[in-house]
């Protein structure tokens, strides 16, 4: 039964990113603990990715929430050529 | 026949410019392509104008229009090169398989806890690694990372699986990963 919960790096990985979003199942972590037994790689890995999370969660939140516009000349353009485009 | 909708293209810009700028521009992340695309978006309204059947409002109908255009932005960057190959991080045959690339194994950081506070530095320095990102990683990374959209919406807005959804963000995340790791921690 233990051969199922092997994973290589490379599933590794995936699952790591997946549980950055919340996003990996309960079964996928217990393999990625499992794998970290052997691999320091991976680890190291999950940890820095982790880190990174954490400093993007930041940028994230200066982000969202901001509202673009265009600006009036811009506009002004657009309607121009909208109307020279005539069908 | 009379025509049953006038077209009013002032009022379009007017009403709608700013939602379908803004709507494309936490999508694609680039001021000047989401220009584009809305100007785009406003042309193909205008040709298909005579379909629109008034069954949805005007915005809706449009917003369906820069879907598309956005879809097909994406397929663009996307289809250029390097779809075929898979991971870039880990031997993909032999006894290694799925084993990490030796060049590519992840170094230890070593001014990690002093350089990891919040400040305006970082901030600079993981913008410009964002950017650096090629652009089809960018697009999907963004997406998913800074605004925060559903794996499911980002799957449908782009047209794309799950498992590829995946393996561009682990591409994003390494990426990033080694920028942060040359030019900040490591630096």
């Amino acid at each position: 039964m233990f051969k199922n919960l092997k994973i290589t790096c490379d599933e590794a990985t995936t699952i790591c990113d997946k549980n950055q979003y919340g996003e990996a199942t309960f079964y996928e972590k217990l393999t990625l603990n499992i794998h970290f037994i052997k691999c320091k790689v991976c680890f190291l890995y999950t940890k820095q990715n982790n880190t990174l999370s954490k400093i993007l969660k930041h940028q994230a939140k200066d982000c969202k929430g901001k509202s673009f516009t265009l600006q009036n000349e811009e506009k002004e353009i657009l309607k121009k050529k909208l109307k020279q485009t005539d069908i | 026949m009379e025509t049953k909708v006038v077209l009013d293209t002032d009022k379009w810009i007017d009403n709608y410019a700013d939602y379908l700028y803004n709507y494309t521009i936490v999508r694609v992340n680039d001021s000047d392509l989401a220009k584009d695309i809305v100007q785009d978006t406003f042309f193909a309204g205008l040709k298909s104008a005579k379909n629109f059947e008034g069954k949805s409002s005007e915005r809706t109908w449009l917003v369906s229009i820069l879907k598309r255009k956005i879809i097909d932005y994406y397929r663009k960057i996307n289809s250029k090169k390097g779809q075929a190959e898979v991971r870039m991080n880990f031997y993909s045959d032999g006894d290694n398989e799925g084993d990490w690339i030796e060049e590519r194994v992840p170094q230890t950081w070593e001014n990690e806890a002093e350089k990891s506070i919040e400040n305006k530095e970082l901030k600079q320095q993981l913008a410009s690694c964002i950017a650096a990102l090629p652009e089809k990683y960018r697009l999907v990374f963004t997406m998913k990372t800074i605004q925060d959209f559903d794996t499911e919406e980002v799957c449908n807005e782009l047209e794309i699986s799950a498992s590829n959804m995946w393996v561009l963000i682990h591409r994003a995340r390494t990426q990033l990963r080694k920028c942060m790791e040359d030019n900040w921690f490591n630096s």
